[in-house]
């Protein structure tokens, strides 16, 4: 659906008067599914990857996507023996797919990160925890993107 | 493409259901952008310590204390702590000035102090550092009712920004009223369409991903329509900024508010 | 350019307690050409450390897909009085730190 991809990277918007650059040629590079899947494998390696335990809480329905609110919380006692190391979250379409490593551990107390995020597009976020057993957890969101009104990108 | 596609809906909207006769809102019914805005978005304005336009409220408040210029004053120099002196003040901005014989907005009277009372040099609009000065002097505003217009001497100024109000412009031949009167609560692409209060300025918007102004704000509604965006500080831009003050009379300030 | 923190000055000892900040910070992509088709250079903040009374409790490597003006919220156990220090470091040489201070009973 190419009318509907957001430009994403007209980030930090076009009016030139304080001397900004004036941004008009987006052509993103577009992440895929199998550059994900790598930054994915660059992070657990071989290992399998389990779903559950993990929990992404992101708007279904964002308001922009320059600005996304998320939260990742791993259901984990968090003591010296059984606690979560890292958490990592990517994306599917933007125009590279890591989005953050958080690294954490028992003195974190509770194994949750939020942070804002941008989404070039309607895509899937996927959120994966490292535990102190070196075993991997996942979930995955999907999340629609609205286009704004009356951006500056038409001048 | 996109703005495109997203204002031809906004035709087959204005086309599908007529458009009445441009009528005002009458005042209890207005409401603030903020109103029309998801809860994500709120709690980011609600949240002093999460809400990114603090940080050029902040980033003010240490303009305002620097001594600069060859008259060598800072702000806080004549103006002392803004916290009392600035209390109240972006509520009646843009405010006519009797020297000048024309309303002026609160960055242009930043401008004026920089320029006449420090001898700096100017600061351009939508710099940061302006916008860091009038985030940190609306903020002291923050709650107050909205009385800008109320001055007998500023209202053909409020008289010349509804005329343009009114106006249809541009290639799609759209007026604001027939978005912000006439069609809000619809949507434009998902967008919610608002009232256009500028009750939040200048404000965090997500999609600029830093603070701007409420005439960064009119000149992409203006270019939405394919119409030419007046100049920033042009007379046009600063009679629609006060006739939008003063149709807002009496909603609270919010500044720094964030809105999509 | 300003930072905003948040940690509570007060807690119990063993208290989770939620830290939040909030940098100055452009997060240029990298990714954006200028009209003249010239790529404009990555300028983000490339990590996030934070210590507590001199040892590392949680760190973050950011990409450009954080927005601008970065913003992270996470947890640590209250265990004694004394600072918390914040670092960012990112593209050409970016460096910024704040700090905070907990009273812990
Ligand atoms: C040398 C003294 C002086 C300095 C320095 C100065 N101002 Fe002013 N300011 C004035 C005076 C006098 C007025 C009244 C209008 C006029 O005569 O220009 C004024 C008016 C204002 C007003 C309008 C107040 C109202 O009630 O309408 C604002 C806002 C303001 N100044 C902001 C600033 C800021 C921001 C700075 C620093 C960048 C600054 N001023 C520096 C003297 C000063
Ligand atoms: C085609 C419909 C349309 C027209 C015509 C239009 N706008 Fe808008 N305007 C919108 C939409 C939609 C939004 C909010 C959505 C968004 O921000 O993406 C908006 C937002 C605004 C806001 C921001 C309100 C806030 O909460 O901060 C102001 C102010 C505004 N418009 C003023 C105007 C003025 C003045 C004109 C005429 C010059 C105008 N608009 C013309 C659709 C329109």
């Amino acid at each position: 659906m190419p009318t509907t991809r957001r430009q994403f990277l007209n980030l930090a918007g076009g009016v030139t008067v304080a001397g900004t650059i004036p941004i008009v040629s987006l052509r993103p590079l577009e992440a895929t599914p199998a550059m994900l899947n790598t930054a994915i494998r660059n992070v657990v390696g071989e290992a399998q990857i389990h779903t559950g335990r993990v929990k992404l809480d992101i708007p279904p329905l964002v308001e922009n996507g320059n600005t996304v609110p998320m939260t990742v919380s791993v259901a984990s006692p968090m003591t010296a023996d059984d606690h979560v190391k890292s958490i990592h979250v990517f994306n599917e379409k933007n125009p590279q797919p890591n989005i953050g490593n958080f690294h954490l551990g028992p003195a974190s107390g509770r194994a949750q990160v939020s942070t804002r995020i941008r989404l070039a597009d309607t895509q899937k976020v996927v959120a994966i925890a490292r535990l102190s057993d070196d075993t991997f957890w996942q979930i995955a969101a999907d999340v629609v993107v609205t286009l704004a009104a009356c951006t500056e990108e038409m001048n | 493409m996109i703005s495109w596609r997203a204002i031809a809906a906004a035709t087959l909207l204005a086309a599908a259901a007529p458009v009445l006769l441009a009528g005002e809102i009458p005042p209890d019914a207005r409401r603030s952008g903020y109103a029309f805005m998801g809860a994500d978005t709120r709690a980011m304005q609600d949240d002093d310590t999460s809400n990114p336009g603090m940080l050029f409220v902040l980033d003010g408040e240490a303009l305002w204390a620097k001594k600069i210029g060859s008259a060598d004053k800072a702000c806080a120099d004549c103006h002392g702590d803004a916290q009392s002196s600035m209390k109240g003040v972006a509520a009646r901005y843009p405010a006519f000035d009797k020297a000048l014989g024309r309303p002026v907005t609160l960055d242009q009277r930043i401008i004026l102090c920089r320029a006449n009372h420090q001898q700096a040099t100017p600061l351009p609009y939508e710099s940061r550092d302006l916008l860091a000065l009038s985030a940190f002097i609306a903020h002291q505003s923050r709650g107050t009712p909205i009385t800008a217009g109320d001055d007998p001497q500023a209202k053909p100024f409020v008289e010349q920004g509804r005329v343009l109000y009114m106006q249809r412009a541009g290639q799609l031949n759209l007026a604001c009223t027939n978005c912000h009167d006439d069609n809000f609560d619809k949507r434009l692409a998902g967008a919610p369409i608002t009232q256009a209060q500028p009750t939040g300025y200048p404000l965090y918007r997500l999609e600029w991903q830093t603070l701007g102004s409420l005439e960064r704000r009119l000149r992409s509604c203006m270019s939405g329509v394919r119409a030419q965006a007046y100049d920033y500080g042009s007379p046009e831009l600063v009679a629609l900024e006060l006739y939008l003050m003063s149709r807002a009379h009496g909603l609270p300030m919010e500044t720094p508010a964030v809105r999509p | 350019m300003a930072a905003l923190i948040n940690v509570p000055s007060k807690a119990k000892r063993g208290d989770i307690i939620e830290i939040r900040t909030l940098t100055s910070h452009i997060m240029e992509t990298g990714f954006r050409h200028t009209a003249d088709g010239k790529l404009v250079p990555r300028n983000i903040i490339t990590s996030f450390i934070c210590r507590y009374n001199g040892a590392e409790v949680f760190r973050a490597d950011l990409f450009p897909a954080i927005a601008a003006n970065p913003y992270l919220s996470f947890f640590t156990v209250a265990k004694e009085s004394g600072k918390f220090e914040f670092e960012w470091i990112g593209d050409n040489g970016y460096s910024s730190t704040a700090s905070a201070s907990i009273t812990v009973e």
